[in-house]
């Protein structure tokens, strides 16, 4: 029972999305024997340098502890040190019906008939806050509902001004039952289930078309980009030489050797300097593209630790640098002004490219990734391929995000097919997923 | 789940002995105490993180900002215990020839050069080619034993019999290789020398891990280690720190230039100023005769605390409020 308390805890901890090994739990099992259940901070302070490893997963652990542990410390000793003999006390509340345990107005033999019904419930496993009802129905069950009902009836068939007293009585102590159930269950989504829920809500949204994320949704996706940056960030942040193995640098190992008579005992092998990834985005911010572009920015701007080389760029019909306004402003304001200052007009890619030419050139070199995000919808201007190709050839290599499909690349005025031949890959980008897929392979070109 | 309570029973029975040169710790408040003893201002958090790696014989990772304490921890866990601190600082290139251990190349020639010179005499009496080889193999083991080895911070610490602190400082500076050659070290106390076999620690190393946080380290390592993140103290411990370090400051002015430190972090500046920095000022203001702060000194000191330019500027220019407010909210 005992290590039944931190089973449960590991699993809220786990819904919660931190990921605790087998190892992990037996060591906080461990320590939890030494610590012991009786001192509240000490136990926290335990678990959470056990279990919880960074300090976002603390901030999650403390707020699951409080929610985890706030059921009557009294109940929970109780039914801690009940270990040995698990049907003694606890039987015995269940076995009271609903009624007497109600009138008895013993809140800590409440708790521990709810916290039993909530176990034979398997209250654990609920996932969404809709189950909160079924899960406390089903402890009411577990509680002895039937009973109580049926002697309800009975009051009511008596038809006497007492049995409709007693009637109103069980009536009135089922509700008050009901409600303590429904908050038991509330607590438990909230710890087992809230964290699920959060897991399944993200998964989905970056499974979803950019276009049509809500406004409402803006604020997760933020969680979810700096979630997905995380992980591009751990994949990525490898060392920067690499050694090539089999290559002897024979020049050093003379030079190391020189001092054991010229013997080759220690072996030197030419290592070679890997680039630090550059990334030139060149983004479309006009009307339609203007979403995808918020997340493709949030998302390189969260990379900086593994690229802090950044420039970027937008336009709509002129072209400007944008890299300052990102930096020093907090993001969603900087991307709201960039779009009103710059996507209002109509969108011409050849003078933007001319414009990144004049005044950006030398920002391209042979280490950069240049990614351009748009449509390439010119609204039947010149495209100025010559200028796209030049840029495309000064870089390492060039890749063109496009928010729409491939079915219409080229239809009306999309350039796209006309670009196409001078970029290393032309994507369709419709979920983050693919925004993250993209990054992760342009990282991988560094290695 | 009974079966499963029985195994786990039985898994625990075997930590119970622990062998250590030292006294066992025995109570979070006895780490407390010893820790303040030689002048280090713990916290609950941070004495029940050593309580539990001392007695689940886990290595600590240690994170958090720059000049918190991360390192002087460790330190202070060597003097407070007295037994050895072995170092090893991280970089990017380090390798196991300069943490683990490494053949003394040098000693090894020579004495081959000797061998060769003494090659007749050895030989003496061989007569066919096996009893020869059978010689010379002896010699093989000779070179490849523990005389040649050259001891590196992490070998050294699986040597000592009395227990040690080991301190692997700045780990995220090092390569993601070498994290994995610390996994075997952190799990099992031993170090495997492929010529020699496996060298077991005796009295398993207290082990303590720093980083700042350059990049973030493997899921393996940090599932083998207890997590602790040290943050900036409170005005109330940094004035214990500063107190036990500083002795002769008067107690208004500790006040006074902690509440202003603590305002400065809450700034929006490029470093912060650490512990050290807080310590430091508060000899500056000491040698200064300084009894209470005021704006003039606190302007001529302040490279004392922020060390790039831009946040001095940054600062300077709400250095009046600043001062006062400190002053006030003692």
């Amino acid at each position: 029972m005992a290590d039944k308390v931190i089973t449960d805890f590991i699993r809220a901890l786990r819904s919660a999305d931190i990921r605790v090994s087998t190892g992990e739990s037996i060591d906080a099992a461990k320590a939890v024997r030494l610590i012991g259940y009786d001192d509240r901070t000490k136990l926290a302070d335990t678990l959470r340098c056990v279990l919880a490893k960074s300090p976002e997963e603390k901030v999650t652990h403390d707020r699951l502890f409080d929610l985890y542990f706030s059921r009557n410390l009294d109940a929970e000793s109780k039914s801690v040190s009940d270990t040995a003999a698990p049907d003694d006390t606890g039987a015995d509340a269940t076995s009271d019906d609903m009624l007497s345990l109600i009138e008895s107005g013993d809140e800590a033999k409440i708790t521990i008939a709810l916290e039993k019904a909530g176990q034979e419930a398997e209250i654990q496993d609920i996932e969404f806050s809709t189950q909160v009802s079924f899960f406390a129905q089903k402890m009411m069950k577990s509680m002895g509902l039937e009973r109580l009902e049926s002697k309800m009836m009975e009051a009511f068939r008596s038809q006497t001004a007492d049995g409709e007293g007693e009637a109103e009585k069980l009536i009135e102590a089922r509700r008050d039952m009901f409600m303590r159930a429904r908050n038991y269950a509330q607590r438990a989504f909230e710890t087992y289930g809230a964290g699920a829920t959060e897991t399944f809500r993200q998964e989905f949204l970056s499974e979803k078309a950019i276009t049509q994320l809500d406004r409402r949704d803006l604020e997760r996706m933020r969680t979810l980009v700096e979630k997905l940056a995380r992980r591009l960030a751990v994949k990525h942040s490898r060392r920067r030489s690499k050694k090539n193995r089999g290559q002897l640098d024979l020049r050093k190992t003379l030079r190391k050797n020189a001092g054991f008579d010229g013997v080759p005992f220690e072996l030197l092998w030419k290592n070679s300097k890997r680039d630090r990834p550059k990334i030139v985005a060149v983004c479309d911010v006009s009307g339609s593209v203007a979403s995808v572009v918020r997340f493709f920015l949030m998302l390189i701007y969260s990379l900086n630790d593994v690229v802090p080389d950044i420039e970027s760029f937008a336009f709509s019909g002129r072209l400007e640098s944008v890299g300052e306004i990102l930096e020093q402003q907090d993001f969603s304001a900087a991307m709201d002004e960039i779009i009103f200052r710059i996507g209002m007009s109509s969108t011409d890619y050849g003078q933007s490219f001319s414009d990144l030419k004049m005044d950006h050139w030398n920002v391209i070199d042979r280490r950069t990734t240049l990614i351009i995000l748009g449509d390439g919808r010119s609204n039947y201007g010149d495209p100025r391929v010559d200028l796209f190709s030049e840029a495309a050839s000064r870089a390492k290599q060039t890749i063109w995000l496009c928010p729409e499909a491939e079915s219409q690349w080229g239809s009306g005025d999309s350039e796209i097919p006309r670009y196409r031949p001078f970029t290393n890959r032309m994507v369709h980008v419709r979920t983050i997923k693919d925004l993250e897929r993209v990054l992760d392979e342009v990282l991988a070109s560094y290695n | 789940m009974r079966l499963a309570d029985r195994k786990l029973g039985g898994y625990l029975s075997v930590m119970t002995e622990i062998k250590t040169g030292y006294a066992p710790l025995t109570s979070i408040d006895a780490i407390t105490a010893g820790l303040a003893s030689v002048g280090y201002i713990s916290t609950r958090e941070i004495s029940t993180a050593i309580y539990l790696a001392h007695n689940l014989r886990k290595p600590i990772l240690i994170e958090g900002p720059a000049g918190v304490g991360k390192t002087d921890l460790a330190a202070s866990m060597g003097r407070f215990l007295d037994v050895p601190l072995n170092r090893l600082q991280c970089y990017e290139g380090l390798d196991e020839g300069k943490a683990l251990y490494e053949w003394k190349y040098g000693k090894q020639l020579l004495y081959t050069q000797l061998l060769k010179e003494k090659l007749g005499e050895v030989m003496d009496g061989a007569t066919s080619l096996s009893a020869a080889f059978d010689k010379l193999t002896s010699f093989e083991d000779l070179f490849f034993s523990e005389t040649f080895l050259e001891p590196r911070p992490l070998l050294t610490a699986m040597q000592q019999d009395q227990g040690s602190i080991l301190l692997i400082d700045e780990i995220d500076k090092s390569d993601e290789e070498f994290e994995a050659y610390l996994l075997e070290i952190l799990s099992d106390y031993q170090v495997t020398v492929p010529e020699i076999g496996t060298i077991q620690a005796q009295v398993p190393p207290l082990v303590i891990l720093t980083s700042n946080n350059i990049r973030e380290l493997g899921d393996a390592l940090k599932r083998r280690c207890l997590h602790l993140y040290i943050d900036f103290p409170d005005p109330k411990r940094e004035r214990a720190i500063v107190q036990a370090r500083v002795p002769d400051v008067s107690a208004d002015l500790l006040k006074q230039l902690v509440n202003f430190v603590h305002s400065l972090r809450d700034m929006d500046i490029r470093k912060r100023p650490s512990i050290s920095e807080t310590v430091d000022w508060a000899r500056t203001l000491l040698l200064m005769h300084a009894s209470e702060l005021d704006e003039d000194m606190v302007r001529t000191t302040l490279n004392v605390l922020l060390k790039h330019e831009s946040d001095i500027q940054a600062v300077d220019k709400e250095l009046r409020k600043l001062t006062r407010d400190s002053i006030a909210g003692q």
